[in-house]
């Protein structure tokens, strides 16, 4: 029973069940457990359309062959027990840890950094940071939370800030 | 936008680009380049003791991924200096992976060339990426983090193209590749099966916890279970059916499913009877954490009255309305009660007047003097005046434990030693609302954390130019005189509440003595609470103005000072008003009852708070966005001042603890009051408002609202309550305490009563006489309590020693580490120079 191996409690399945199948065809709704939704479609969830991590959960979460990054139900299931409000912070820095990783190397690095600031600052003219800012930001970042000095945050030291915000675990969440 | 950009600026030796990322093309194409480097170090693998098993062991960074690990060395690499000039060997191995920047493979031949590209070879980089702290999970036990990179290599590995598709001339090498990375598989399934006897070792529940806390995907976490409890598939499909059941019949069967299909359904609908779950979720969608963390409030507050309502309810109003006492004719109603109180409300079981003295039911009394008492009779007697100081004392306790316990449950999530350090970084983790859902308001946020960036970015600048003395004599100016205002202002209100009670109160004498009309009287009841909500309403606007005005260094502050001013306001005219009240205690004649008069004003207060948020909601809200959006044609919207909300909250609920002994119907009005606060609040929020740009830890403010509710409200509550109960001389004609000499009398008397009962209640006496009374017992409390606090000080402090000790230890490991990788990186480097 997948209750035991998640943090969602049954009436939380049973509402990713019903949400999921309606992303899926109807042809296929027999066999939802074995259906694989693209991208294109898990993006429409009014969850996380607007959210600039789309892509990133997407990659994170697919257990797909072909790196399509298209979700299974299971995987659909695995995003929802991360976010949800049962989920120790452990394993929210974790695959935080994870989305934010662009490039998926295990640490986040300079390019990990400026990705992420472009993504939290959006692409409106307006709100980009300039060269110098983003020079300093990234170099007063890396300050702060590189403890081993040796230019990249691996998971231990990005679980070390995390745990110093007691507001993570409250806003690291998606409802559906 | 997400993914690196591929293409390198070839003349700007700025860091190295990554690769591509995983696309079923880029390994393919790098493979001739990692089997050449392959075949070099080969060689060397055989002069050297290094644990070639381990090449294959990270999951993350293959040999293909090599200049993600330059660039996080180069920044070292740069301190080192004289060592790397040795080594840089001009086009000598040009890492041709990634060919945009073979043009710029020249300029590392220059001696004096940046430092950003050190020329590794590919051994020492493959090294280096199989670093436990570059594969993800090495903080968890040694073989859970080893099992995920095992799978996370596998879910890689599957995605490489088949052996079939590349070119002739690598294959060799590339067979011997992928017999290694067998070879590691095989170490895998190893490392796999310790983790499975490891799981299977413990009990199940402890089992099905590790599982729930692994970052595995869900099937992975189900082929371990099944393998560690040895059952076969037991994923439970809500939807699918099996067959029929042995032993049943096929009538039985059809009815279980249609019984589970509706249970299901049920049990999916369940969440949404919650109260207030979809909106709750729709005003966090919309405006985040930060304005959710108001309505929560709201929510908590309702669950404090309602407990205190059905206390009262149970043991003191039911039972005073089973039995009504006898009561004088009672008005006509008047449209106006509703807002006064008095009136036909007088007499009612709304008041404290209303309530007997004496016991009720008490079979004695009743019927004829000819019927005896008879005991055995199922009738219960109940000590009316005994009840109602019980029930208030009760509740006001269990509220008390509740309070304390929230407050510290709420403190401890809140709190993290050391979290006042490090800003940029977890604003830059940390703040990102995953809960908001529209395109604008993810906009909003966007916009408002760009500044808030720039902001702490022009702070540290500024840190470093200190300010000239005429401009730190100017802040000082200004925060002075802004205090001075402030400070002022309350004084100046608390003045006029007094002289204006004082002064309505003499209009209140003269016109009970010219028996002026009773909606006369009654309105001019209205004057002061009208009065003191004014000032509660105008005067914060005042305080943020203020604000504006002295501009703090960090907004953070800026919030606290104007919550400190406020409530400093709304505290001290609460403590001026209870003053006003209990020193007017004789009433305006012998016959009114103080209790009943003082009921009805909170009664005035509470209503004419909750008519004045209403207007504060329309002319703030509603009204500033018609000006903004048809006058000032500005696209902003009225921010949501959640501080002052809540303030307001607090303010309210102070008024009902105040009012709950002389009005025990007041919890009802408060719980009716928030429910359509509730709602009104909600639906003003959709439509005028946007979310507070200025940064808001929710966690630390809600903490920091309930310690308000705590500590000031609910103490000053319970000491007005105290000072009633124990000094206060109720008045003659009614109450529930009328021929006492003060309400707590009626305790000890039933206290002496008892005692006199029978000699096996005497250890009741004792514990009354010698805890309740006595006040050693409550010194010895607070100095046990003040000792533990001085201790989880102590610890706190010790910890952040420790933590300081760790980082360092870590530095130095960090500077082990990077010398290590020089001697590596120049043994390597002197051995391809040899051959």
């Amino acid at each position: 029973c997948p209750q035991e191996l998640t943090f969602l409690t049954k009436q939380e399945i049973l509402i990713a069940h019903k949400r999921f199948s309606e992303l899926v065809p109807k042809e296929e709704r027999d066999q939802i457990l074995s259906a694989r939704v693209p991208k294109d479609k898990v993006v429409t969830l009014p969850e996380l359309r607007a959210n600039p991590f789309q892509h990133r959960i997407c990659r994170v979460f697919s257990t797909a062959d072909v790196g399509d990054d298209s979700l299974s139900f299971e995987d659909f299931l695995d995003m929802l027990s991360v976010f949800s409000d049962a989920a120790t912070s452990e394993i929210k820095s974790h695959y935080a840890f994870r989305i934010f990783d662009f490039d998926d190397d295990g640490t986040l690095d300079r390019k990990d950094l400026e990705n992420l600031v472009n993504c939290l600052t959006g692409d409106a003219d307006g709100t980009r940071l300039s060269t110098s800012e983003m020079d300093q930001l990234i170099q007063n970042i890396l300050e702060e939370s590189d403890i081993d000095k040796d230019g990249t945050i691996n998971l231990s030291e990005f679980q070390h800030v995390i745990s110093r915000s007691p507001d993570f675990a409250s806003s690291f969440k998606i409802v559906l | 936008m997400l993914e690196p950009a591929a293409a390198a600026d070839e003349g700007d030796p700025g860091p190295v680009e990554e690769p591509v990322l995983w696309s079923p093309a880029s390994p393919s194409a790098a493979r001739p380049v990692a089997a050449r480097t392959l075949a070099m170090s080969q060689p060397l693998a055989s002069t050297l003791p290094i644990p070639e098993g381990q090449e294959d062991t990270s999951p993350d960074l293959s040999p293909y991924d090599e200049g993600a690990v330059h660039d996080s060395f180069h920044e070292i690499i740069q301190e080192q200096g004289l060592q790397l000039r040795e080594l840089c060997l001009g086009g000598k191995e040009p890492l041709a992976y990634m060919p945009p920047l073979a043009p710029g493979a020249e300029a590392w031949a220059k001696p004096e060339c940046s430092w950003e590209h050190p020329e590794y070879s590919a051994a020492t980089l493959r090294i280096l990426a199989s670093m436990p702290s570059r594969t993800i999970g090495s903080s968890r036990g040694a073989i859970l983090s080893q099992y995920y990179n095992r799978t996370a290599r596998l879910r890689r590995r599957s995605s490489r193209p088949p052996l079939l598709q590349t070119s002739r001339a690598a294959r060799p090498s590339l067979r011997q590749y992928d017999l290694e990375l067998d070879a590691g598989h095989a170490q895998e399934e190893e490392k796999r099966c310790l983790l499975v006897k490891e799981l299977q070792s413990l009990p199940s529940s402890q089992r099905s916890h590790l599982l729930l806390t692994m970052p595995l995907s869900l099937a992975q976490k189900r082929s371990l279970r099944q393998d560690s409890s040895g059952q076969g598939d037991t994923l439970k499909k809500p939807r699918r059916i099996r067959g029929p059941l042995p032993g049943c019949s096929q009538v039985e069967y059809h009815l279980i499913l249609g019984v589970r299909s509706t249970w299901y359904g049920l049990l999916s609908s369940l969440p949404t009877l919650q109260p207030w779950h979809y909106a709750l979720k729709q005003i966090g969608g919309r405006f985040g954490s930060s304005v959710l963390s108001y309505f929560l409030f709201l929510k908590t507050l309702l669950l404090f009255n309602l407990l205190l309502f059905l206390l009262l309810l149970v043991f003191v109003v039911a039972m005073q309305a089973a039995y009504p006492p006898t009561t004088p004719a009672r008005r006509t109603f008047m449209g106006l009660e509703l807002l006064t109180g008095a009136g036909s409300f007088t007499h009612t079981l709304m008041y404290c007047g209303y309530y007997s003295n004496d016991t009720l039911n008490d079979p004695c009394i009743l019927g004829p003097s000819s019927v005896r008492c008879q005991r055995g009779h199922s009738r219960l007697p109940y000590n009316m005046p005994l009840a109602y100081l019980f029930t208030i004392g009760v509740s006001f306790f269990i509220t008390c434990i509740l309070l304390v316990y929230s407050m510290s449950r709420s403190f401890g999530e809140s709190y993290r030693v050391d979290s006042t350090r490090g800003d940029l970084a977890m604003k830059l983790f940390c703040t990102w609302d995953w809960k908001v859902t529209q395109r604008r308001s993810v906009q909003l946020l966007q916009d408002n954390l760009c500044t808030q960036l720039k902001e702490l970015l022009g702070e540290l600048r500024d840190q470093y130019r200190p300010r000239s003395l005429c401009q730190q004599l100017h802040r000082l100016a200004v925060l002075a005189l802004t205090w001075a205002l402030s400070l002022g202002s309350v004084l100046a209100c608390v003045l006029a509440v007094y002289y204006f009670s004082e002064h309505m109160h003499r209009v209140q004498q003269k016109s009970w003595e010219q028996h002026s009309s009773e909606m006369q009287e009654e309105a001019q009841l209205l004057a002061l609470p009208l009065v003191v909500s004014l000032m509660n309403l105008v005067l914060p606007y005042v305080y943020s103005g203020l604000g504006t005005w002295e501009r703090q260094e960090s907004p953070v502050l800026g919030v606290y000072v104007a919550i400190c001013r406020n409530l400093l306001l709304k505290m001290v005219v609460l403590g001026m008003l209870c003053y006003h009240w209990l020193s007017r205690k004789v009433g305006l004649s012998g016959d009114k009852c103080w209790e009943t008069s003082v009921g009805q004003e909170l009664y005035r207060f509470v209503v004419m708070d909750f008519i004045f948020v209403l207007l504060d909601t329309l002319l703030g809200e509603l009204l500033w966005r018609l000006i903004l959006e048809k006058r000032l044609k500005r696209k902003q919207r009225p921010e949501f001042d959640i501080a002052r909300n809540v303030l307001e909250l607090i303010y309210g609920q102070t008024l009902t603890w105040l009012g709950v002994l002389f009005s025990p119907l007041l919890p009802a009005i408060q719980i009716l009051k928030l429910l359509l606060l509730f709602y009104i609040k909600k639906a003003s929020l959709m439509k005028n408002c946007q979310s507070p740009s200025k940064p808001w830890r929710a966690s630390h403010m809600s903490t920091v609202f309930i310690t308000l509710l705590c500590f000031p409200s609910f103490l000053g509550a319970a000491v007005f309550l105290s000072y009633t109960i124990w000094s206060a001389k109720p008045s003659e004609t009614c109450s529930p305490f009328r021929t006492l000499e003060t309400i707590y009398e009626s305790g000890k008397t039933w206290v002496r009563r008892l005692e006199h009962s029978g000699p096996s209640i005497t250890w009741f006496t004792w514990i009354h006489q010698h805890l309740v009374e006595n006040t050693f017992f409550l010194f010895f409390m607070s100095s046990i309590l003040l000792a533990v606090i001085y201790l989880k000080i102590q610890v706190v402090k010790g910890q952040r020693r420790i933590i300081g000790l760790l980082k360092e230890q870590i530095t130095n490991e960090g500077a082990d580490k990077t010398f290590l990788i020089q001697k590596l990186h120049s043994i390597y480097a002197k051995q391809e120079q040899r051959t």
